[in-house]
């Protein structure tokens, strides 16, 4: 599509950031954002923007990649599944390789478990049809981007009587876990730029406790280079007090205040809230969607029998820090050394937007 | 993971559509939606359309860069 050049103009781009070195400036302290998403994450380190930025402003990532967040014990939980009888995991390419320290999905595969990549839920649907000897479990990860999809596709399940179909539920919420970060008292925080995908289905308002509560400015940024250098600008113009802190919205071409409604009303149909483990931060409360008691007959955790030996992390990865924006992925004796993309050793690494992998890849 | 990506809409029936990018063709869900038309953007994520793409405020937001740029070069 042609307009997304617009986005990526160098031209915008030499402007925004003449405009940001010039308000950083006038605010003179340090100033720390956390960029949310993993695809926010992956887009600023591929683009450079780090190296754009003035000296005083720092941008850090946070718990933005939803396999990385999962933690050991729900890979462990998929791998167990795999190992039952008469059962083909469905997942998406994302989790595939990501390690507990029990293995992988990967090498549960190699090991002969009957493991599918997909890439919509839909597909482990259409698997389900085709072999009715089998329970077809799908890992459903994924943030509030994906839990529509998938609520989505466990309704149709429903409608279409299809009894061989299972979702392994670790879906997450976001807003949560970013209150977890800014009442941390090792974290100075200056303002979030929120993931856009995400809003794309929650709209403004889950954000608004940063601004009223934390006095914290958030913009719901879009993708492209010039989408988030205009909202760092955005975000330091409040910061330097030119603007009312708020949460503003600078993916107006697909984010409404509302959010998507229809899309709302189907993820509170099939899933309620739940406290939820992240990896790295722990117990979240009201973080996680479990699947209500209408549907517990799609509930794998419900419906099928395993053992579950819980694994821990690998000695050394500091993931779970650099999830939380604590530490950068240079900070672990493994970057680059040991942990490699073909190498993981941690999920950071392993998943194509994790802080670790996005660092490896272009951050000098 | 949270990946979605524009993608035009070429024809549609009942809660399913075609879309396309760059003739990339791919059958989508369009049920989180309202009133998807055909020419419509819409974000594609994991074989669901999640939203429609808002040419308005894309247009505006353009014009804004376009101003940073004049600003600047003034
Ligand atoms: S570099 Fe590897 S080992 Fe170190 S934190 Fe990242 S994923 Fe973990």
């Amino acid at each position: 599509m042609k307009y997304i050049d617009s986005f990526r103009d160098t031209n915008a781009i030499r402007g925004l950031v003449s405009k940001i070195h010039s308000v950083a400036g006038k605010i003179g302290k340090e100033i720390v954002l956390m960029e949310v998403c993993g695809t926010h994450t992956m887009a600023i380190a591929r683009a450079g923007l780090r190296q754009l930025l003035p000296e005083n402003v720092k941008l850090i990532s946070g718990p933005g990649c939803p396999v990385c967040v999962s933690p050991n014990s729900f890979i462990d939980k998929a791998i167990a599944i795999s190992e039952l009888k008469n059962t083909i995991v469905t997942t998406f390419g994302d989790m595939y390789r990501v390690p507990s320290g029990n293995g992988s999905l990967e090498k549960q595969h190699s090991r002969g478990a009957r493991i599918e990549i997909v890439y919509s839920p839909f597909d482990a649907i259409e698997i389900a049809r085709r072999k009715p000897e089998n329970n077809v479990v799908f890992i459903g990860v994924g943030f509030e981007t994906t839990a529509p999809v998938i609520a989505s596709v466990i309704k149709y399940a429903k409608q279409e009587k299809i009894k061989n179909f299972l979702v392994l539920a670790g879906n997450k919420i976001i807003p949560p876990a970013m209150e977890i970060l800014v009442s941390d008292v090792h974290h100075h925080l200056d303002g979030f730029i929120c993931p856009g995908h995400v809003s794309v289905i929650i709209g403004s308002k889950p954000y608004e406790i940063f601004p009223e509560k934390y006095n914290i400015p958030c913009v719901i940024s879009g993708f492209e280079a010039c989408d988030i250098l205009q909202s760092i600008l955005y975000l330091l113009e409040m910061i330097a007090g030119m603007e009312k802190i708020s949460v503003k919205i600078q993916y107006t071409r697909c984010v409404d205040p509302e959010g998507n409604i229809k899309a709302k009303k189907i993820m509170n149909e099939v899933f309620s809230v739940c406290d939820s483990e992240w990896r790295g931060i722990g117990l979240i409360k009201s973080s996680g969607l479990a699947i209500k008691d209408e549907y517990k007959q799609y509930d794998a955790e419900y419906m099928l029998d395993v053992s579950v030996n819980i694994s821990h992390d690998r000695h050394g990865c500091i993931c779970g820090d650099v999830l939380k924006g604590i530490k950068r992925p240079v900070d672990c004796i493994f970057f680059k050394k040991v942990c490699t993309p073909e190498n993981p050793v941690g999920p950071c690494m392993v998943s194509s937007e994790g802080t670790c992998a996005a660092y490896y890849a272009y951050e000098k | 993971m949270c990946l979605a990506i524009p993608m035009k809409v070429i024809s549609k029936k009942g809660n399913t559509a075609i879309v396309d990018l760059d003739g990339v063709r791919r059958q989508i869900d369009i049920s989180l939606v309202s009133r998807v038309k055909i020419g419509d953007y819409v974000i594609v994520h994991a074989g669901f359309a999640i939203q429609k793409l808002k040419k308005k405020d894309a247009e505006e937001t353009i014009a804004l860069l376009k101003e940073v740029n004049s600003e600047i070069h003034r």
